[in-house]
């Protein structure tokens, strides 16, 4: 058969950790991200009212691209700290 | 509209042509095996497959089709961009680990690791074929479409090259020189996209942009027509015989008008004194036997001029002819603060002549900055917001779920190593994407849409700094198809060379017969895309990546994470998630109202009046694996994966 991976891994102790913050870490963006799915959806007039100089759609989408990448350096600092912890 | 083939554009691509076909020819001497082959050994640098990962995923749908549908419909067209790069969170932190962890070479290894069903195998292998092409054929006539103007050849031409090109790169050295394509080409697109946004940035904003050709910065007319005593209309040289306002242009709010020798189209409004204000259009005209003219000419004449210009530019309260240059924040302030004439469309029919005509839609900056302009939101109705949802939930499920982005996590040597290059990834996918609001409204506001393609608008922008920025950036939209489709062809290939005839046939190959048989696949697959590219010539196929994502997204997400997160999930439940999924987002797609109108009927009698599948046929697909796999029973095999974990 062979469906196993194409190098060998070595045995990650932290696996079950980073799996239980990667699960929180989506849920809370799935959040804000549905957040902007539905104002936009359901009541798109607030989107053109500025917010910090420019639209709050510009604001939101903006926020959503670096909150994205705000969370995935957390998450890799997190996993990170947690390889080095558990897979001495 | 006319583009001049640029000698530079050609050169400049065979230039990158020659180099990548190099690189693939070296390394095709290190990659005798088949994890060479399939995996690129596994020993892919994090960062270098990060920014590869960029260059699988921003593929000319991306590039091109995002720029343009921000020049012609604002904000809707960066709603892709957002949807696209919040997929690739899903794919972060759910997938990227695990998909490391349990598969070998492609994402049908993963699922299938821990039961060997051959019932996983074939239908993984199937949807990844599916997902693959749907994929293949837009990119394929993609450069077929771009290889006309960019280097003035034939479509056929520009498909061949892109189908033998590829096929030569995967066949050599696949995974390797496939990764080391994308990273180049990746890295390159990000480069040259920054270069032209800050070039626009530093020209700011005018209400007379000078756009690019001979007819660049063509100033559309505004004049005042009266109505004669003998009902004709008059406005200096130009009349319309009585009756204007009966015929089916009148009825439109059209007024075509003569000066004796050529015609012309006018939107008209009255004004209260009794005369009409008329607004200068676009028009193509379509006789019977198919020749068309662009506003009345042939199209070598360049009448038909290229569009987007601000009618007022408000800073701090003040109206002002330019800005000069800007930072990116007050851009998109003075953006906000502005009148932009946007582009409307309409048919109408003249016996049996058709009018495509394009007339002016003046907008306040704010609203192009807001949804609403492409996408129905606005008053939308119960039908028209599960539409919107649907897309956007497609899009940000569709990432994970895209085959040859998976295979890509194959290629780094550890867990960590997966993880790190997706972050990669999502800065330089995140960081384009920001650049594509900036040349997407750069385009709508320097005078250089093509109405009849806004495909072009991004390379068009370029023009519009000079013809070497138009070059570089014309190859590297050529280079964009060369990349993803390379990308799509290991994909396939490793779906019919390792899951179906390895695994699910059970040939007994040797490491360099199974090399063979991904290089022999990848050939015939090249020539398959190199068929469709061609045989598909003419049709608007961009449609063909929403159906992708939607397929991705119902086949094989739902597998995926219920296999990662639910421990009752059974082989025969993965299956019939992949196969409900599958022909559930297919069924819908093929009934939707947007298909009715491809079959030449009437959207309102489609049996449903849902565009998007995605929010019904995920559900079913994750019902039809819960309800299998509660209806049977879990036999695991012992895996090399899970051995290395133990």
């Amino acid at each position: 058969m062979g469906h196993g991976p194409a190098v060998k891994l070595g045995k990650d102790n932290a696996a079950a950790y980073k799996g239980k913050i990667g699960i929180s870490m989506f849920v809370v963006y799935t959040l804000v991200y549905f957040g902007f799915v539905v104002i936009n959806a359901t009541n798109p007039s607030l989107m053109q009212e500025v917010v910090l100089g420019q639209t709050f759609a510009v604001i939101y989408g903006f926020g959503l691209l670096a909150f994205a990448l705000i969370l995935a350096v957390v998450y890799n600092a997190l996993c990170n700290a947690a390889e080095e912890r558990l897979n001495k | 509209m006319i583009y001049q083939t640029s000698p530079l554009a050609i050169g400049l691509f065979f230039i990158f042509v020659a180099f990548v076909l190099g690189l693939s020819f070296y390394l095709a001497r290190r990659t005798s095996s088949a994890e060479g082959y399939y995996a690129a050994g596994g020993n892919i640098h994090w960062f270098t497959n990060g920014i590869a990962f960029a260059g699988d995923y921003l593929s000319a749908a991306s590039f091109l089709g995002i720029c343009g549908m921000i020049a012609t419909a604002g904000y809707d067209g960066w709603m892709y961009a957002i949807g696209y790069l919040a997929g690739w969170m899903v794919a972060l932190f759910l997938v990227a680990e695990p998909m490391k962890r349990l598969g070998k070479y492609t994402f049908t290894d993963a699922l299938d690791s821990k039961f060997n069903s051959k019932g996983i195998q074939l239908s993984a292998a199937i949807s990844t074929l599916v997902v693959s092409v749907f994929y293949l054929i837009p990119q394929m006539v993609g450069a077929g479409v771009l290889v006309k103007p960019l280097l003035g050849m034939p479509h056929w031409v520009g498909v061949c090259i892109v189908g033998v090109v590829v096929t030569l790169i995967v066949a050599t050295a696949g995974m390797a020189s496939t990764t080391y394509v994308q990273f180049f080409k990746g890295a390159l697109l990000l480069i040259v996209s920054t270069i032209v946004v800050i070039a626009v940035l530093s020209r700011g904003l005018t209400t007379e942009p000078t756009g690019w050709g001979e007819n660049g910065g063509h100033k559309f007319q505004s004049l005042t027509a009266a109505v004669a005593a003998d009902g004709s209309l008059q406005a200096g040289a130009l009349s319309a015989a009585a009756g204007w306002q009966q015929d089916s242009f009148g009825q439109d709010g059209f007024v075509r008008m003569s000066d004796g020798k050529h015609e012309s189209i006018w939107q008209f409004t009255e004004n209260a004194d009794g005369s009409f204000a008329l607004e200068e259009t676009l028009f193509v005209t379509t006789a019977p036997d198919g020749s068309k003219l662009y506003n009345g000419s042939e199209k070598a004449e360049g009448k038909f001029f290229p569009v987007g210009h601000i009618k007022e530019i408000q800073i701090d309260g003040q109206s002002v002819a330019q800005t000069g240059g800007v930072g990116p924040f007050a851009f998109l302030s003075a953006v906000k603060d502005s009148t932009i004439v946007l582009w409307g469309k309409k048919y109408i029919m003249d016996g049996d002549t058709k009018y495509q005509v394009f007339y002016q839609k003046p907008t306040p900056g704010a609203r192009i900055l807001r949804p609403g302009l492409k996408f129905k939101v606005d008053n939308a109705t119960g039908t028209q917001k599960f539409n919107f949802i649907s897309l956007m939930l497609a899009l940000f499920c569709g990432t994970a779920a895209l085959p040859h982005i998976l295979i890509r996590y194959y290629t780094v040597p550890s867990q960590a190593a997966a993880r790190k290059s997706t972050i990669v990834a999502i800065a330089a996918i995140g960081f384009f994407y920001v650049l594509t609001l900036f040349l997407g409204l750069g385009a709508m506001t320097n005078g250089v849409i093509n109405l009849t393609d806004n495909n072009m608008s991004a390379p068009l922008l370029a023009l519009s700094f000079g013809v070497i920025l138009f070059a570089v950036i014309s190859s590297l939209a050529f280079a964009t198809v060369l990349g993803t489709v390379s990308g799509l062809i290991v994909a396939a290939s490793g779906a019919v060379a390792h899951d179906l005839m390895d695994n699910f046939l059970g040939l007994k190959m040797t490491d360099a017969g199974k090399v063979k048989a991904g290089k022999v696949s990848a050939v015939v697959i090249g020539c398959i895309a190199i068929y469709l590219g061609i045989v598909f010539e003419g049709m608007n196929v961009s449609f063909l990546v929403g159906w992708a994502f939607a397929v991705a997204a119902s086949a094989n997400l739902p597998a995926i994470l219920m296999l990662l997160f639910w421990k009752r999930t059974t082989a025969q439940g993965v299956t019939a998630s992949i196969l409900v999924g599958l022909t559930s987002a297919l069924g819908l797609i093929l009934i939707s109202p947007d298909m009715w109108v491809r079959y030449g009927l009437l959207p309102g009698d489609a049996p449903i009046q849902i565009n998007s599948p995605a929010a019904i046929s995920i559900p079913l697909s994750v019902i039809a694996l819960v309800v299998v796999s509660l209806m049977t029973k879990r036999t695991e095999i012992a895996e090399e994966g899970e051995a290395a974990q133990a």
